[in-house]
């Protein structure tokens, strides 16, 4: 596979490039294979920049125009540079009758951010979640694939400041 | 022998590529090809030490792993554990086995001592050197790590006893919390994998079919469709290529059973899918699960190398001519994605939005085949059906809805967890047996049930039977089974509110009814919990209600105004309280709320001003304080603070 980028400075040897590659030969041939090499996509770069798109829509032979039509239908999926902790709050049934809403809120303030936002450090970027499946703790918060339960917003602080 | 699942001796010739047709039952009851009491002790060596049973040398520690312990620290305790049993020179008599979730999810850790079914909760790594010492060692009781029981404050020894699981009926959950899921051979010991041998070499897939009919098996995603009929629809769909799914697109908020089951026994939903991969004549399936359990998807793609490794997935399945291979798909993050076609469309690897049925998926659907989708609770019925038989699952639940159900329990009351009933146990039984009640000793003031697709049930209504038609007529209705409970000061404007919100965003903008209704609702909603009521905001939200149920395109639209038309219908005196008196009945809505310090009980100690983020709150040390209300922000704050009960909510 070529190099993607523009100035033409970089080698071929961009470790991201050659896993990005070995994702779209993996899946070229499978049917509905969109999806998984999105997901993996993302998983090398933390995000979906444009020339990735173009990229996948290129080497799986579907518009662009569709690819970003899924890209921007699936929550999972986002276009910006993400923070190192993605710290998702539930706001689901049981984490909304169970004070959730104050520890989203106690979340924005403690890192001065609003939901779906990332902190200019990329330490951090804060989302809303439906419901994680850990209700029998709500209020539930999800820092990367830790839950951590029956939270109160005092408890909050020292759980975020062990995310570098 | 280290493992249930390898040859006795080089006599076993069972390879994925040379399948022998006994191969499972071998595993517990063989040799069955050969005569040799060698190879006998051997499989009932291994087996006793796979199935702790009582009178056993060993003892057996169960640790909870499911998403809720681990969040409260049970892999530390493993850990710990791991450690504390070589320093104290056990490990050789006690058998730790890392389970799924045991569903109560309250209490976790969980740790349970086998075979007497010792029952410690809330386990600490602290502990671990004591229970140990204790329980492993001496056979004592650690009696301060026993559940408590929160009425009588009574201490309970073993699960068996505590109320939360002696109501319960464990047929799906009956593995959960008690294997290792991520270990094969505790499913094989306890007859896993025999339901489907059952039907693959004594039966015709149309005698699995009537089987499953008789049953009375009804799906447990939601509709409450009869899970045969689905069956013989697909199977008697022409068509050479046909596809069995699985729907663990679990996105109901409050609802949490699939994720315990594909994390504590993914081998059953396989089992399920197999089966019906056979009666309609299915060669492949796919399980959808949704990309917040990377647990789950973890531990059932374990599970799935496996049987495929034992060749229990393959080709030539035991001998019997049949292929079935299984493969998972994550879901992107869409709840739409619980919708059947719009899960086939995700699949495939498109937006998945729903389109019109019919065509249903049993004649059209996964890249246009026949398609049997059924969801994970529905499929980890099915191996027991097939080897206890239809008769004994008829027996269990109410006439038109058998068996049991998984219902999570969450929200204010005392036991959170998963609790498995016979359909028609009442939802009194429900919430305050198996619950343990209110939370804080407060009032029970409504349950929601069956999620953003159901309905809030007032006081009235807890002696209702929980069953598919029962709640059907009330409005409400089984759904996904979440149980979220309310105390009175939930409101119920607000809780409407919450559900629309949800549905709202999930609303995949397809159809008009729903794209446009539900942000219309979602307005007036939010209007009158800021105290902007308007006289005709109820009978608009009415209105508004019924004509989206009657157009929208699928199930999300349909149902999405249910938790608003019940409350109008059981708690319209609130919505009312909110429009016309600008007040908040529950004290939940903060716009609405007012915040006083009582003069007479105030001691002045001043935590109320220093603890107020906006400072709106002055006076003198030893003086009654005052609360500027202009710039309060209704935060309650200072009532939390406040050490004397000085300030009110009104």
């Amino acid at each position: 596979m070529s190099c993607q980028c523009a100035q033409g400075t970089c080698t071929k040897s961009d470790p991201k490039q050659v896993k990005l590659g070995e994702v779209l030969a993996k899946y070229k041939s499978q049917k509905g294979a969109l999806i998984p090499v999105l997901q993996e996509s993302q998983d090398i770069y933390g995000y979906l920049p444009a020339e990735v798109l173009r990229q996948i829509s290129t080497e799986l032979k579907i518009p662009l125009s569709k690819v970003y039509g899924v890209v921007t239908f699936y929550a999972q999926f986002h276009l910006k540079p993400r923070g190192r902790n993605i710290v998702r709050v539930c706001l689901g049934t049981a984490c909304h009758v169970r004070g959730g809403a104050k520890i989203l809120e106690t979340i924005q303030k403690e890192l001065g951010i609003s939901d779906g936002e990332t902190t200019k450090d990329l330490r951090y970027t804060l989302e809303s979640i439906a419901c994680i499946g850990a209700c029998g703790l709500a209020p539930v918060i999800m820092i990367n694939e830790d839950t951590h339960g029956r939270l109160t917003p005092d408890k909050l602080g020292a759980i975020l400041a062990q995310y570098e | 022998m280290n493992n249930l699942m390898e040859a006795c001796c080089e006599r076993c010739t069972h390879t994925p590529a040379t399948p022998c047709n006994k191969f499972i039952a071998c595993r517990t009851e063989g040799p069955l090809c050969h005569e040799d009491q060698a190879c006998r002790e051997k499989i009932q060596t291994r087996l006793d030490s796979v199935v702790i049973k009582e009178g056993s040398k060993l003892k057996q520690v169960l640790i909870c792993a499911g998403s809720g312990c681990i969040s409260s620290g049970s892999r530390k305790v493993d850990a710990v554990l791991e450690e504390e049993l070589v320093k104290q020179g056990l490990q050789d008599k006690v058998k730790i086995t890392v389970t799924g979730c045991h569903g109560f999810c309250e209490q976790g850790p969980i740790f349970i001592v086998e075979p007497a079914g010792t029952f410690y909760c809330r386990v600490t790594p602290e502990d671990v050197a004591e229970l140990v010492e204790k329980d492993l060692g001496r056979g004592e009781l650690v009696e301060r790590l026993l559940y408590k029981e929160p009425n009588s404050g009574e201490r309970v020894t073993t699960y068996k006893e505590i109320p939360f699981y002696k109501q319960q009926q464990r047929n799906v959950l009956k593995n959960c919390g008690h294997i290792d899921p991520e270990n094969i051979e505790d499913y094989i010991a306890r007859d896993g994998y025999k339901g489907v041998v059952k039907a693959l070499q004594t039966m015709s897939s149309r005698e699995v079919i009537e089987h499953v009919k008789q049953s009375g098996l009804r799906g447990r995603g939601g509709a409450g469709f009869s899970t045969g009929m689905k069956w013989e629809f697909a199977a008697n769909s022409p068509g050479d290529k046909k596809y069995v799914v699985c729907n663990a697109d679990e996105g109901d908020p409050g609802a949490f059973m699939d994720r315990s089951v594909l994390e504590g026994d993914p081998h059953a939903v396989i089992e399920g899918m197999m089966t019906a991969g056979y009666a309609i004549g299915a060669d492949e399936g796919v399980v959808y699960v949704r990309a917040e359990y990377p647990l789950a998807i973890k531990r059932l793609q374990v599970a799935i190398n496996q049987a495929e490794q034992y060749g229990i997935l393959g080709k030539n399945i035991f001998d019997s001519g049949v292929n079935f291979k299984l493969k998972i798909k994550a879901g992107a993050g869409a709840f739409v994605c619980g919708e059947e076609t719009a899960l086939m469309a995700s699949v495939e690897g498109k937006r998945g939005m729903p389109r019109v049925r019919p065509p249903f998926p049993a004649v059209r659907g996964l890249w246009d085949k026949p398609t049997n989708i059924n969801n994970v609770e529905t499929y980890a019925n099915v191996p027991a059906i097939m080897r206890k038989g239809w008769e004994w699952y008829s027996g269990l639940g109410t006439a038109s809805s058998k068996g049991t159900k998984v219902f999570a329990l969450t929200g204010k009351v005392n036991n959170t967890g998963l609790a498995e009933v016979p359909m028609g146990m009442t939802l009194r039984q429900i919430i305050f047996e198996i619950g343990g009640g209110i939370q804080n000793g407060r009032d029970f003031k409504a349950v929601q049930i069956g999620g953003p697709s159901g309905g809030c049930l007032p006081k009235e209504m807890l002696d209702l039977s929980v069953d598919y038609d029962s709640l059907i007529k009330v409005g409400a209705m089984v759904g996904s089974g979440g149980l979220v409970v309310m105390d009175e000061t939930t409101c119920m404007v607000d809780i409407a509110r919450f559900f629309l919100n949800f549905t709202q965003k999930e609303s995949c903008g397809k159809c008009t009814p729903c794209r446009e209704g539900t942000k219309r609702m979602l307005e007036i909603l939010t209007r009158i919990t800021k105290g902007e009521g308007k006289e005709g905001d109820i009978e608009t939200l009415e209105r508004l209600a019924k004509n989206i149920r009657a157009t929208s395109l699928c199930g999300l639209g349909q149902t999405a105004p249910n938790p608003i038309l019940t409350a109008l219908k059981y708690f319209r005196h609130e919505y009312e309280a909110h429009i016309h008196d600008k007040k908040c009945p529950a004290g939940a809505c903060s716009a609405l709320l007012t915040y006083k310090i009582d003069e007479e009980k105030c001691k002045g100690c001043s935590v109320c001003a220093k603890a107020c983020p906006v400072n709106c709150i002055s006076g003198e040390v030893k003086k009654p304080y005052t609360i500027n209300e202009a710039e309060c922000i209704k935060c309650g704050t200072c009532m939390e603070k406040c050490k004397f009960g000085a300030i009110a909510r009104g």
